[in-house]
This record gives structure tokens, sequence and C-alpha cells, in this order.
């Protein structure tokens, strides 16, 4: 058991070196850097010193100066003792930024995984239990259907529906133009009203790869001897599928989930962005196409991190749900 | 026809033996190839998505053919629209006309205006002295002064000290002392002004040489040869003092000219030609706002007649003898004519129409055409980057496999590391870099294609690599180690084709995915860019506000082909996978 836990760290480990190393690369070749366009804007403002000037300063300033592998690994060592150095675009200490915004991103994320669970799982159940029948049918349509949804224009048609033909919603942000003369419960009010449309436009996304999952899933454990079993001893059809059957499902299920949960903390790059929600994905977007390294990398280690653990999560789990599993 | 009877008749002429239970013909047999394509086709979903397929296909690739319209035509109407036409203004400026061969700068000028606002008569500038002589409120005649000398009164006589080379007459001597003793500043004399300027007891003695004319007035010529003639500094000096000594002629460069005057303006007229103006004097200054008009005499009187009855309009024939209207707006003293005049233009954002069945767009492009060449530009890099990543997954899941052991270990490490690199920050970084490099259009598609084909590859490789491990300890392949195949002729000659099945699905699904990363690039500006489409691309324009409210027309359509066609890979993969394996799901 040990030797698996230290050997699952040892390959994260290296994947976040290399990874965060391959990204730092590409950062560091983006010719329209931060530091130009300031350096350009700089030198353009009257009595400034000329660009070449500015341009070595800045250069200095944020260690550019030195080959990739070395600025890599200076990188690396601030950033394991926990020294991630400041965002040059929000001029703010990066974990500070990080701290600011994540809120939002969690926030939807955890809307977004209730609504998203709370339909995709009984009408996967229900799709299970009718196989080949109307309503799996139906939802086998359904969830391809929101496969195929490309999200900008799902979150283009929401808007264009209900922000700007229906006006219940705002077109864009987190929070409305009187958020800061609105007492706390009007304040909540206020950024859950923000929140519909974006939660929509997640929950669409992700409903329809869970309900197939839990479809299958479901499927499968319908098939088996013991479901047999159960419905030859007499009990309810509702008890064989609450107690015996979904419960079965429930493995997969919660391994699937696990790989949600620390995602949240990655945010939604794209429906952010779309929605200008100031979460962590909209403000790495922002960072990343302005070339600002420090947030650039710390967004970009903080999601391969994600990544790992949610791997390892997700074997826990999954040992932790179904005792014949065995961690070796 | 005749024949029919006979064929249906030959099984009871010759009776076939009886068929036994298991005998072979008793049970069709079906290929595997037939087998999945009949179970394909049982399935309605995945019938519908072949025909979404199909249609998408002719849409992009036969519609863009059959299309009258290219894919960069930009189309134009024309539209009259009311256009800046002339301007007037009452002209309140002092402009400066100098003589030729003098100078008179800025600074000089604005001291002229000190010295004119604090009635003064004489101002410096630089260490020359300066005179005007103030004839009316718009016209200002200026002198530069040369000293010739001073005069010291001494008692009642004049006592003359004058420069080297410099003579008085006797009459002008007289002239001086008289303007001494009464204190006057400037006089004139057979037509010579003379300055007086105190110096302590000494009177300095000036005579004056004109230099240039100060003047709010307008001299407008009536044709185009007059323009020259008009803007010159003798014909504004004569014209100018003629005006204020009353006189009705004067002469200059040999011609004379009469001069009416009228209310608000002044005529000139050239002698021997009465009836034509020559040009017109007056504080309007009207100007044509393109430099390939000249105004007619005709057009300013009529303005001038208009403006002066306060009308908004007037009407005036133009050279071919039309009426043309012109509407006056006024803000300050400022005049702005306008005309309706035809002008070409850019037929952007047209709503559907019969010539434009989707309208067209911000560059006046058809949409429907866009729609057809985005379609091709979409579904090509999808079937581009499929393409890569089955060669890139094959490969190096096949060897992955089949060799096992440290070179698996090692080779699914570095997929891990792959799969862990965030996707969309790379592209937006790679998307910064293409835009300041300013990489061509077409090979932008390109780079596109290999860096979504690199994003993708590793699931392929893993599912290669996980159907290699299991079937390289099956017979079939100790037959090919026995058989003394060469290592790569066994993995893919004889493992590969045995993944098939499964590559199929996974490339028709896949397909789905790479259209709508393709598209979410497209739309964020880092993928596709004009003069090229893609359907990403057109969705583009609904991140402009306007466009997206007031022009559904530019970006639905274009949304709804995304879906159709991804829907249409995901049913068919969906069909495949079932066809394929009934109990896989």
């Amino acid at each position: 058991m040990s030797k698996y836990l230290l050997r699952r760290f040892l390959f994260a480990a290296i994947i976040l070196i290399f990874g965060s190393l391959i990204i730092y690369t590409v950062i560091r070749c983006l010719p329209t850097s931060f530091i130009e366009t300031t350096a350009r804007q700089r030198s353009s403002m009257p009595g400034a010193k000329s660009y070449a000037e500015i341009l070595e300063e800045l250069n200095k300033l944020y260690a550019r100066d030195t080959s990739i592998l070395d600025g890599f690994f200076k990188w690396f060592k601030n950033a394991m003792q926990g020294n991630w150095g400041t965002s040059w675009v929000f001029t703010k200490p990066v974990v500070e930024k990080f701290r600011e915004v994540i809120w939002y991103s969690i926030f939807l994320n955890i809307v977004t995984l209730f609504v998203q669970t709370f339909v995709s799982i009984p009408l996967g159940i229900t799709a299970a239990r009718n196989q080949y029948g109307k309503t799996d049918y139906f939802v086998t349509v359904f969830s391809l259907a929101c496969i195929s949804l490309p999200t900008f224009f799902l979150a283009t048609v929401l808007k264009f529906i209900f922000a700007i033909k229906l006006d219940w919603f705002d077109l864009y942000g987190a929070v409305g133009r009187f958020h800061m003369q609105l007492d706390a419960w009007g304040k909540f009010l206020d950024l859950a009203h923000h929140m519909v449309l974006p939660v929509v436009t997640l929950s669409m996304l992700s409903i329809g790869g869970m309900m197939r999952f839990t479809r299958t899933n479901m499927l499968e454990v319908l098939n088996a001897d013991y479901i047999r079993t159960a419905r030859a001893k007499g009990l309810p059809e509702d008890i064989v599928i609450r107690k015996h059957a979904f419960r079965n499902t429930l493995i997969p299920l919660v391994t699937y989930m696990a790989y949600l949960i620390p995602n949240m903390f990655a945010g939604s790059l794209i429906t952010e962005t779309l929605f200008q929600i100031p979460g962590i994905g909209f403000v790495a977007y922002t960072a990343v196409t302005q070339g600002d390294i420090p947030f650039a990398m710390f967004y970009s280690f903080l999601t391969i991190a994600l990544t790992q653990v949610s791997l390892l999560i997700a074997d826990f789990m999954y040992a932790a749900v179904d005792p014949r599993v065995r961690i070796n | 026809m005749s024949e029919q009877p006979i064929l249906n008749n030959t099984p009871v002429e010759n009776p076939e033996p009886e068929i036994r239970l298991d005998d072979e013909k008793r049970v069709r047999v079906l290929s595997p190839g037939l087998l999945i394509w009949r179970r394909f086709v049982r399935n309605k979903l995945a019938i519908a998505g072949l025909i979404i397929l199909a249609s998408m296909f002719i849409f992009s690739f036969i519609g863009g053919l059959i299309s009258p319209y290219k894919q960069q035509q930009v189309f134009r109407k024309t539209d009259t629209a009311m256009r800046e036409y002339a301007s007037a203004m009452i002209n309140e400026d002092l402009r400066y006309i100098v003589k030729d061969g003098e100078k008179f700068s800025n600074i000089a000028a604005a001291n002229f205006v000190l010295a004119k606002n604090n009635k003064r008569t004489t101002f410096d500038y630089a260490g020359t002295h300066y005179s005007f002589k103030a004839g009316a409120e718009d016209f200002y005649e200026i002198y530069s002064l040369t000293e010739i000398g001073s005069v010291l009164m001494l008692g009642k006589k004049p006592n003359f000290d004058l420069n080297e080379g410099e003579t008085l007459t006797a009459e002008e001597e007289t002239a001086i002392a008289e303007a001494v003793k009464t204190k006057t500043a400037a006089f004139e004399l057979d037509g010579k002004q003379f300055v007086l300027r105190r110096d302590g007891k000494n009177n300095i003695i000036s005579v004056t040489k004109p230099i240039a004319i100060g003047t709010t007035l307008i001299f407008d010529a009536s044709d185009r040869e007059g323009v020259p003639i008009v803007n010159n500094y003798e014909f504004i000096r004569g014209a100018g003092l003629a005006i204020l000594e009353n006189e009705s002629d004067f002469t200059c460069g040999g011609q004379t000219y009469a001069i009416v005057e009228t209310d608000d303006k002044t005529t000139v007229y050239r002698s021997g030609s009465e009836d034509e103006p020559f040009a017109t004097i007056s504080n309007l200054m009207i100007r044509a706002t393109s430099p390939d008009v000249f105004l007619s005499t005709d057009f300013k009187n009529a303005f001038l007649d208009a403006a002066a009855n306060g009308q908004r309009a007037f009407s005036l024939e133009n050279a071919d003898g039309e009426p043309v209207e012109y509407t006056i707006t006024r803000t300050h003293n400022t005049y702005t004519i306008r005309t309706a005049s035809l002008t070409e233009l850019i037929n952007m954002y047209a709503p559907p129409s019969r010539s434009h069945i989707l309208g067209t767009d911000s560059n006046g492009m058809d949409i429907l055409t866009r729609l057809m060449y985005g379609g091709r530009v979409s579904l090509v890099v999808g079937f581009v980057v499929v393409f890569i990543e089955l060669i890139i997954g094959v490969i190096v899941g096949g060897i992955s496999g089949y060799f096992g052991g440290i070179v698996d270990m090692l080779i699914m490490r570095f997929i891990d590391i792959f799969n862990a690199i965030p996707f969309y920050p790379i592209v937006f970084i790679l998307g910064a870099i293409m835009d300041t490099m300013q990489i061509a259009p077409m090979q932008r598609i390109f780079i596109l294609m290999i860096v979504i084909g690199l994003n993708g590859w590793t699931s392929i490789a893993r599912i290669v690599r996980g159907q290699i491990l299991s079937l390289r300890e099956q017979d079939f392949m100790l037959a090919t180690r026995a058989t003394g195949i060469r290592t790569m002729r066994q993995i893919f000659v004889h493992l590969v084709p045995n993944v098939m099945p499964l590559l199929i699905v996974q490339a028709t699904l896949s397909l789905g995915s790479i259209i709508i990363i393709e598209a979410t690039l497209s739309y964020l500006g880092i993928g596709i860019k004009y003069p090229y489409a893609s359907w990403g691309s057109i969705i583009n324009a609904a991140t402009n506000l306007h466009v997206m409210t007031n022009y559904w027309y530019m970006w639905f359509p274009a949304g709804i082909l995304i879906f159709l066609t991804v829907l249409g890979f995901n049913f068919v993969g969906d069909g495949l996978r079932d066809a394929f394996d009934p109990k896989m799901k």
C-alpha cells in the first residue's frame, strides 16, 4: 500500500515538473510578451527612456535575462517555497488574486455539480429501466445532443433568448450594477441571479456525459444475476432499483465524480470567459493571453496538480466504495 | 416476360434434394462486415446521423460549387446619402496676405493684433518697427518702417539730422516740422508716408514700405482661372484700398477692374466684360468639401440669398440643367451645405433576401456561401486531425503494447505528462504567437491541425495499447513469431487490424469533438482567420454585441450546422460501437 502510494506520488511529481517545464518553455517563447508591450508603452510616454533601456530593466526585474532552464528552476524553487510571484497583469501577488477569484468558480461549479447530478442520475436510471423504450430513446438523443453542443454557441443562444429578447438576466458579469448598495442577502441573490445562465450552460454540457455513464452502468447492473434474484424473491421493483441496482451503480459514479471535484478549483475557462464571470478561468484567460508568466504558470501548475490529485482520489474512492477492489 | 414462368417452374420440374437441418444453405452465413452493417442499419439514430453527415458533406463540398457566389466576393450597393457638399462661415479672423519677397511672421502678426487692440499705430518685432493704417474694421495695410533720420526742435526751428544718403525736400521738411509741432504721429505727402516717433527730445523720422495686408474679407474668384489672380497681394491691396476710399475702380497688373458694392458683398468686374463678375469680396468664407469641386458664383449667390432669408434649403440647377436640392444647417456662425449624392456602399448586414438567402455579413459577403466554404474547412480540419491522431496513436500505442515492460512504462508515463498539459492555455499562447508573427491564414490552418492532433492522440494510443496487450498473448501471435515475421510487420499487419473496429468508433467520436475544438478556437479568434472561413469563425461575429442582438442570421445558422454535424458524428459513432460489439455499450 505505502509502496503504491509512494510510486503514485513520485509519478505525480515527475508529471508536475515536466508538464510545467513544457508550459514554461512555451510561455517564454511568447514574442508579444507582457514585458515588451509594457516597455513599448512606457517608452512612448513623454520624457521616457528609450525602448531598449526599459526593456533591459524589465527583463532584469522579471528574471527573463536567464536561460529558459535556469529561469524555470528559479521559478520552481520559489514556487516550492510558496513564493509564486506577482502577477504582471493584475499587479498583485498571484496567490492573493487566486484567493480573490476562486470563490466565483467554486460557487459556479458546486451549483453546476448539484444540478448535473440531480438531473442526469434520475434520467439515466429511468432510461436504463426502460431500455429501448421511448424514454431511453429520448435520453440517448438528449445526452448526445448535449455532448454535441459547442459551449460558445449554447452560451450565445441562451444570452440571445434570456438576456436580450426576454431581458431576464444580465448579459455579462457576476454581479449587477448596484451590487455594492445591497445588503448581504440581496448581494447573494444578485450573484445567484447572474450565475443562472452560466450554470445552465455548464450543466447542459456535462449532463450528457453523466447521463450516458449512469445509463450504461445501470444497464450492466440490471443484467446481473443478483437483480434477477431480487426480483425472483418478489421484492417490489422500486426496492430492487433503489437498494440493489442503484447502490451498485454508485461505484463507478463516485469515481466519475471524483474526477469532477478537483476541477472546481481549475474553473471553466471557456464558460467563465463567455459570461465574463471573474472566476479563476476568466482570470487565467486574461493572464495567459497577455503573457503574464507568473499567473499563467501558477494556473497551469494548479491544473496539472489537480488532475493528478483527481486521479489519486478516483483510485482511492474506487477502493473505498468497492471492497472487491484492492489497491496494489 | 415469356421466360418468367419457366424460371418459376424450375424448382417444380427439378426438385432439390431435401435440405438437412444442419445444411449450410439453411443458414445464410453473413460475413462479419455484413453482420455489422445489418446491425448498424437497424439503428435509427445511426441512420439519422448518416443522413445528417451526408447532407453536410453535400452542403459543404458540392454547395460551394453550385453557389453563384465566391467565398470572398464582396457585395456592394448604391445608395443616396446626404453628404456634406460645402461649408460656409462668417470670417472673423484676420488673414495676412504678404507681399512677394517680404516677410511677416506669425509673431509679428500677433504683435500687430496687440497694437491694434491697444489703439497704437506702431509695433515692433525683431528689431524692425512696423506701422499700419487702420482703414476700416476689416482691412489693414501693414508697413515696415525705415529710419531716415531724426529731427530736433530748437525753439521753432527744426534741426534735421539725416542718415547718410537720405534727403528731404523743402516741402517735406516743412510738413515734418508741422507734424512735430502738432504731435501727429503719421502723415502722408505726395504718396509718401512719414512716421514720427519720439525718442527723448528727438523725433525719429521713418518712411514706410507696405509689406502685408491684414483683412477679414474673403476674396473669391468666379472661375478657376481667376483664383491665382484674386489671391494675389497686389489685387487684394488694390481692391481693398479702392473699397476704403470709395473708388469705383482700380488697376492691378495692367488690368482695370470695376467695383460694385451691394449690401453684404462687393463684386469686382474686369473692365471690358462688365456683365461677367470676376470676383466677389465678402465676409463669408465658403469652401467645397471635396477639392475637386469648384463652387460657382451662382451657387454662392444662391446660398447667400438663402442664408440671408433664413431658409433651410435651396435648389439650384447643376451643369446638366437638373435641379439639385441643397440643405443648410447652421451651427453658430458656420453653415454646412449638404446634398444627396449617389454613393457605392458595401452591402453589410443585409437581411435574408432572394439573392442572399441568409443575408450578408460585416464584410458584405454572402453568409450562405461562406457557410459552405466554412464547412469544407471545418470538415477537412476534422478529418486531417483525426488522421494525425490515428497515425501517432497507432504507432505509439502499438509499440507500447507489443513490447510491454520498461518500454511500455516509459511511453505510458510520457503519455501521462502529455495528458497533464492543459490544452487551452497552450493554444491561447500559440495563437498569440501566431498573431504576432503574422503567419499566413493558410499556414495557420496547418499549424492548428497539428496542435489539435497532438492534443488528442493519447486516447487513441491508450486504446491501441490496451487491446494489443491482450491480443499479443493469443495463439495467432505465437504463430507469427514462430514463422519469423518481422516485429514491425507483426505489430502493424497482424495486431493493429484487430483493433480496427475500436479505432473506427473512436475516430468517429473524436471527429465530433475536434470540430467543436476547432470551432471554439475560431470563435475565440485564435483559430481560422479571415479570408478563410470556418463555422466557428463565422459565429465569431456574435462576439460583437451589436451583431448578436440585431443580426441573428449571421451566427445562428453556423451554430446549428456545427451542432448538427457533431451530432451526426456522435450518432454514427454510437451506432458503430453498438454494431461492432453489442455488449460494449
